[in-house]
């Protein structure tokens, strides 16, 4: 009899419900629905949204690249073996260029991340907030103004406020509007959206923060965002507040040396938190280590990475000959690269002061204005360095020209060619060529995208 | 309780008898019990017995395998003579099925049996390996020579494109860790922890109505592994002993010296200066020789320095082969039998330095405590340490050195040392000699040692409520764990891209138990009504913890733990597991032992299932009609036996992943600062891949059963295939993983067993085939892609060869030729690559494939042969665009690359040599052959010496044996072997068929004893 309840005993215990038992969490990873309960996981996830900023395909350097192999006319030569930059160098992407799709949908992964940051700021704490918000705000206009300004007709292309952009999405991915089909939203829509995100930022973020954005990193992309859309009294404000007021709370200078501004180790300046990698002329850089992040620009620029980017010889006669910038290249392989971007694991630079002070002038000159100080001035700080004489006078080709000198494989080439209306070689800078298709993966999963013109 | 004796029997007398098989020999070893009694013995090896019985005489049971068991009466005799049938009559062999045992010839399922002598004394590693060609419908595949790598199996086909494909392995009872633990890419296989020698029998569930109690888990079939248990009566002791050599099943041969220089001076367009230079730097000329001279290395043959390397040959291993020893005891008296066996084995692989040892032990017990309460353990511990070897695509591994140079020496004149040890210019590693780095400098300079600790255990009560009611609760465990150890030294450095030396360790520690429970109930109603229903629970954890370090900077090599590494550079630490609780029940009906009816249902809850669809019900139905029973077939005599049967089920795949259903964020560093970010989407509906499987056969036999066989056809649709379907990128996801793809699997299978000859010579046949048809049906419109051409698409069967078709060699110009489809239907060529048409140009799935026994035995002697046959599928050479490349780089070239385009006018299908051209080294049908083959598996010559001469030495049984493994191949196949597919590439279902330097199937030849006493 004892051992008939035993054995019952046994069996009920087994037929019991086990249901939690089913129950299995993930370890290395977490369930998202317990991703975010405190302010420490929303600064985690704004941490995660600067990492997927600094993704390869982003500002980690294809962004910057490709903006330099779209614009190129005989400056560099692609000789990679990766077929998208090559179709990109040869301004003759396919629907299906790998590239245009990794842009794209990492683009829209770190907007995802920014938007589930916004979403959750109650949680932050009341001392943090505004930060928070200000740098998510930063991360998503900045890549929304890379987004309008790669798949969309340029600003001064026809009427914005007509041509399509990309479509804004402004609230967290759940699974309930995962696969909502948006539609493109103008490029006037998306435009104000990054106005917005960035002078929110710019009011929102303090005058230091580490190596994050700050309230000048924010006025710094709304003087490129300005410029974009000829809009010289903005830009040529903002780009002023970034160097006069940005001088003195910001901390921010011109390093004496032009080699020292990318040199491989020695004259770091640490000025932005603990990253010794860092010079007091970033404005806004992202950070690679040892053990994280990736500098794409290393990789294609450079000889010791993949080498598959090397200059011209025409590149040289942009330069005056005694110009230390004509020789900042080395020969490998009978190859000429860049001495830009010799280090690996060395940051990828995205706004520089030299930046401010070459927009300042244009803007000045094109306003026949010396706000902050006269476009002959600030050319010539960027000439000294160089180890160039002072300049007389200066025009605006001779800005424009300095401008290229100075900030040659650092992402402006396309979109400085396109605002000001110049060519990239045979093709007019509103050519549909100089424009990435919208992915044929988008456009077939969702049929309200329509595609850019000369990829239909 | 109290003591009691047995009743006093009448006064016990002596009987001595002896036992002869049907041939008149003496049959040692056979069980004598008075029945009714725990009284009995066991033959020696005169096949005599001494036995003593009650003075009425009483019964003697005599049974032995393989023998129909027989009754005797013994009456008034001192004396008995016994002579056993053979028991030929394989349809009332008892089979294991879930959960339990069925006669054969009751099945309504399909179920092939394996019995585990087949499996013993093969120089194999696993026992999966030893399924090949012996059972219908189960295709079997290592992947290349390496020892201790994954294997491939599938039953009845590939039911899945993203999940697992292999099918479920359960041994007495629970289900085991059967997934590699491996760092790499390459696949370990840890069934390898499993001694063949302990296994009485492997059952492969292939229908429904056999696998589906396995319910999710079942849709790529169960492995049912059954091991030894012990047999009452005097203990038998089996000892064996097994030696042999191996060495690859074929080499492929590679241009020697003078063919090269000859090959790329006319790829070159002539022997240039750079040329020269190139080949004096492969050539190991000295530093003071003269640039652009050449050097005798490779232009004076004859020379006393002239070189000709077949580096092909030292890929091999001179010494491989194995060693192995085994040893047993079984017996017990009626209420404790015990099987305890220990095994050691040592193989050297066919490639240097891979080795594998492996040294277990077992114990299995049982013990009846009373009438009614019956208990028992299972323990086994296995330490095997497998030296493997890197990857098929690194440069390090031994295959790999055939795209050296012929003229560079294998030990460097320079340094005296192996050719890239040492550049004595710079005191490191060469960089740029010999051509690719040399992996002999692997062999002396790393390991990479893989150590497992393996450990089964489990215990079980069965107790009996009634003759007709009972109840069995078991648990069981497999704890696993596992000890990667490698280190390089420096003279890896090219390899390593590291200077100083590298580490990386590695342990994996993976625990999995089951708990079952249940009830049983059996009754025969009036003779003609037999029911068997059982019911149960189940609940199965699997916990896996994993961490690795890998570092780097050694003070010398000397050392070569990471403890003394300056520099660590990654380490990680990570953790998974599933759950699974499970009901179960099936029931039997059998009516007048002529018409069979079976239903069974599970119901399979998992941690690995989405919230919303936590339980998936596998039902299936069968029913099965012994026509022989019916007096209308009974009076044709024509059959001996035949059955109808016919099955229909459901069963599911859960090898989905463990955490697919879950939302997850992950940890993403930012200098220095550990952030978050999401990382999948959640699918709380995501569930099981489902399988709907109709099974009918037919079991037939003729002439007293000496001729019997089965037929099968089979219809097998999977849908809910897990898909990462992609989301519109604006999501900020790429994909999410739904169940929303669908194939099929069809095909048909026959068993022929036939007894030729009964007599004093025996023959027997056993014959299967079977043939199966995969097609994709559904994948949400995409094209999965694999490894090179491998393609999985709608319409068409996994893993489908697609790219441009190769039409040969322009005669005009040698230019290598492909094909266009014009949209009008024509077909023309061209030699731009990128213009080619891409097209489906082969499938490395088999059309089928077929295994053929015949054992023949004559007094003493048996001879075992093991045809084994895979037919109609395609090989991909992934290394063709290296290896077989007319000279386009400088790897050493395929003999066949010699008959390349010279002149105009020249039919060949080997284009123009043009150095860095690409003139057709594209991927395309030119890297694409034909992969059927006909192997000679397993040949055996045993000798069993008589009786008369052992028995002075008290030994019951000895027999020797000589054995070959893979002695004969008959394949159309052009490279190494054409049971192959690469290790890199093999962890995707879509690639099959692929040969990426993967070493060919050893050839192996042993000389065995076994010795029973």
């Amino acid at each position: 009899m004892k051992r008939k309840i035993l054995s019952t005993l046994v069996l009920v215990s087994l037929f019991l419900s086990c249901d939690d038992r089913l129950d299995i969490t993930p370890f290395n990873t977490i369930d998202s629905q317990n991703a975010i309960r405190t302010s420490a996981d929303v600064e985690a996830l704004l941490t995660g949204a600067y990492a997927t900023l600094g993704d390869g395909d982003l500002y980690g350097g294809n962004i910057l690249r490709d903006s330099e192999l779209l614009g190129d006319d005989g400056e560099i030569f692609w000789g990679g073996t990766f077929v998208a930059p090559g179709e990109i160098w040869d301004k003759a992407m396919l629907i299906t260029n790998d590239q245009a799709r990794e842009t794209w949908l990492e683009s829209y992964r770190t907007i995802d991340i920014a938007n589930t940051v916004l979403a959750n700021l109650p949680l932050v704490t009341d001392d943090r907030r505004s930060r928070v918000e200000g740098e998510a705000r930063f991360i998503r206009g900045t890549i929304y103004f890379e987004l309008v300004r790669t798949y969309a007709r340029t600003w001064t292309d026809g009427d914005p406020s007509v041509n399509p952009g990309v479509p804004l999405k402004l609230e967290p991915t759940n699974l309930a509007n995962a696969t909502t089909p948006l539609t493109r939203s103008s490029v006037a829509q998306v435009y104000s959206q990054v106005i917005d995100d960035l002078q929110t930022a710019e009011n929102l973020l303090p005058s230091k923060n580490a190596y994050f954005a700050t309230t000048y990193t924010a006025s710094a992309m709304l003087s490129r965002v300005f410029l974009m859309q000829n809009n010289y009294t903005e830009a040529l404000a903002k780009a002023n507040r970034v160097i006069s007021v940005g001088a003195s709370t910001g901390s921010y200078s011109l390093v004496p040396a032009f080699g020292d501004v990318f040199a491989r180790n020695a004259t770091r300046l640490a000025n932005r938190g603990s990253n010794t990698n860092a010079t007091s002329e970033d404005i806004f850089a992202i950070q690679v280590t040892e053990q994280a992040g990736v500098n794409n620009m290393n990789t294609f620029f450079d000889a010791n990475g993949r080498g598959d980017i090397d200059v011209e010889s025409f590149h040289l006669s942009l330069y005056e000959a005694a110009d230390v910038r004509r020789a900042f290249f080395i020969i490998s392989g009978g190859l000429r690269y860049t001495r830009k971007f010799t280090n690996r694991f060395g940051n990828v630079t995205i706004i520089r002061l030299a930046e401010m002070y070459l927009t300042r002038a244009e803007c000045n000159q094109r306003l026949t204005s010396s706000v902050g100080d006269t476009p002959l001035n600030d050319i010539n700080r960027i000439r000294n360095r160089a180890g160039l004489a002072n300049a007389v006078s200066v025009d605006l080709d001779e800005i424009l020209l300095e401008r290229r000198r100075e900030l040659a494989f650092e992402g402006h080439q396309l979109h400085d060619l396109k605002r000001t209306q110049r060519s990239v070689g045979a093709l007019p800078f509103d050519s549909p060529n100089l424009i990435f298709p919208i992915p044929q993966r988008e456009t077939i999963l969702n049929p309200n995208l329509t595609q850019n013109e000369g990829y239909q | 309780m109290g003591v009691f004796t047995l009743p006093a029997l009448a006064q016990d007398r002596s009987i001595s008898g002896k036992v002869v098989g049907d041939d008149g020999s003496p049959l040692p070893g056979v069980n004598v019990l008075l029945k009714g009694s725990t009284n009995g013995t066991v033959t020696d090896a005169e096949g005599s017995f001494v036995l003593s019985v009650p003075s009425s005489g009483g019964t003697l049971v005599v049974s032995f395998i393989g023998y129909v068991t027989q009754e005797v009466e013994v009456g008034p005799r001192s004396t008995v003579q016994i002579q056993l049938q053979a028991d030929v009559k394989q349809l009332s062999e008892v089979v294991v099925v879930g959960y339990g045992s069925q006669l054969k010839q009751d099945l309504t399922g399909n179920i092939a049996r394996i019995k585990g002598d087949e499996l013993t004394n093969l120089p194999i590693p696993s026992f999966d390996q030893a399924i090949q060609g012996r059972a219908a419908g189960v295709f079997v595949e290592a992947g290349n020579g390496k020892l201790g790598q994954g294997i491939k199996v599938r039953v009845r086909g590939s039911s899945s494109v993203s999940a697992d494909n292999q099918p479920l392995y359960v041994i007495d009872g629970i289900p085991v860790t059967q997934q590699s633990q491996s760092s790499t890419s390459a696949a370990t296989n840890p069934l390898v922890d499993i001694n063949p020698g302990d296994i009485e029998s492997i059952e492969v569930l292939k229908d429904a109505s056999a696998s589906a109690i396995y319910g999710s888990r079942a849709a790529n079939g169960v492995v049912l592994i059954t091991t030894k248990r012990g047999r009452s009566g005097k203990t038998a002791f089996n000892v064996g002993y097994m030696t042999g050599f191996s060495e690859p099943t074929n080499k492929r041969g590679f241009l020697n010296t003078q063919e090269y220089v000859e090959l790329f001076t006319e790829a070159n367009g002539g022997l240039t200066t750079g040329l020269i230079n190139r080949f004096n730097r492969y050539g190991a000329a000295p530093a003071t020789h003269p640039a652009g001279t050449p050097h005798e290395s490779w232009n004076v043959p004859g020379a006393p320095g002239y070189v000709d390397t077949n580096w092909e040959d030292l890929a091999f291993n001179k010494d491989a082969g194995i060693n192995q020893f085994d040893l047993s005891a079984n017996g017990g008296t009626d209420k404790t039998k015990f099987f305890v066996s220990g095994s050691y084995s040592k193989q050297k692989g066919i490639l240097v330095a891979n080795e594998l040892e492996r040294i277990s032990g077992r114990i299995n017990l049982d013990h009846r405590a009373n009438d009614k309460l019956t208990l028992g353990i299972n323990f086994s511990v296995t330490n095997t340490v497998n030296k493997r070897l890197s990857d098929d695509n690194a440069f390090s591994t031994p295959m790999q050195i055939v795209a050296l140079s012929p003229m560079t020496p294998v030990i460097d004149p320079r340094t005296n040392l192996p050719s890239g040890a040492l550049d004595l210019v710079s005191g490191a590693p060469n960089t740029n000699f010999p051509l690719y780095y040399n992996p002999l400098l692997d062999i002396d300079f790393a390991e990479r040692t893989t150590t497992v600790w393996r450990n089964f255990g489990g215990a079980y009560a069965a107790y009996n409520f009634t003759d007709a009611l009972s109840v069995r609760t078991e648990f069981g465990y497999d704890l696993l764990a596992q000890n990667e150890d490698n280190y390089f030294g420096r003279e890896t450095a090219r390899n390593q891209q590291t200077p100083n030396g590298a580490g990386f360790i590695a342990s994996a520690l993976v625990f999995n138990y089951t708990s079952t429970t249940f009830l049983r109930f059996q009754k025969t109603i009036n003779e003609s009504h037999n029911l068997e229903v059982i019911g149960g629970v189940s609940y199965q954890q699997s916990n896996d913890k994993y961490n690795n370090a890998s570092a780097q900077q050694f003070p010398s090599n000397s050392f070569t733990k990471i403890t003394s590494a300056a520099s660590i550079v990654s380490a990680t630490g990570q953790e998974s597991g599933f759950s699974f609780m499970s009901y179960f029940g099936r029931a039997n009906y059998k009516f007048n032992n002529k018409y069979l009816l079976g239903v069974s249902l599970r119901a399979d809850g998992s941690s690995r299932f989405g919230s919303e669809n936590r339980y998936g019900v596998f039902p299936a139905v069968s029913a099965g009609w012994i026509l022989t029973e019916e007096s209308f077939m009974s009076g044709l005599g024509v059959f001996e036996f035949l059955k109808l049967r016919a099955s229909y089920g459901t069963t599911g795949n859960a090898e989905i992943g463990n955490f697919a259903s879950i939302g997850q964020f992950g940890a993403v560093p930012y200098a220095g600062l550990a952030g978050q970010r999401p990382t999948t989407l959640a699918n709380p509906e995501l569930r099981w891949e489902r399988t709907t499987q109709t099974n009918v056969g037919l079991d037939f036999g003729f002439f007293n059963n000496r001729l019997t066989g089965e037929f099968d056809y089979y219809i097998k649709n999977t849908d809910d295939l897990l898909i990462n379907v992609n989301l519109p990128g604006t999501s900020g996801y790429r994909v999410q993983t739904r169940n929303i793809g669908s194939l099929e699997n069809r095909g048909f299978e026959i068993v022929i067993n036939s007894e030729n000859l009964v007599g004093a010579l025996k023959w027997s046949t056993s014959f299967n085939f079977a043939r199966n048809r995969n097609k994709i049906i559904n994948l949400d419109g995409q094209v999965i892609q694999g490894s090179f051409l491998s393609q999985a698409r709608e319409g068409e069967p996994i893993g489908i060869f697609f790219g441009p078709k190769y039409l040969g060699v322009d005669p005009a110009n040698g230019d290598a030729l492909y094909e266009i489809i014009n949209p009008d239907g024509s077909k023309t060529s061209t030699n731009d690559y990128n213009l080619a048409t891409q097209q489906k140009i082969g499938d490395p799935n088999p059309d089928f494939i077929a295994g053929l026994t015949n054992n023949f035995s004559f007094k003493g002697i048996d001879l075992s042969i093991l045809f084994q046959g895979v037919f109609g599928n395609q090989i991909y050479n992934g290394g063709g665009k290296f290896m077989s490349a007319n000279g386009d780089f400088f790897d050493n070239q395929t003999r066949d690359q010699l008959r390349r385009w010279r002149n105009p006018g020249d039919v060949t299908d080997v284009p123009q040599a043009r150095l860095f051209a690409g003139n057709g080294v594209g991927e395309s049908s030119r890297y694409m052959s034909n992969g059927g083959y006909l192997r000679l598996r397993t040949i055996t010559l045993g000798y069993s010496l008589p009786a008369a001469i052992i028995s002075k030495a008290k030994i019951n049984r000895a027999r020797v044996y000589v054995s070959a493994l893979n002695l004969l191949t008959f394949t159309d196949y052009n490279g190494w072997d054409p049971e192959v597919n690469s290790d890199t590439f093999a962890g995707n279902n879509v690639n099959q068929g692929i040969d990426f330097y993967s070493a060919p199937q050893p050839k192996t030849i042993t000389f065995g004893i076994n010795i029973g006493f």
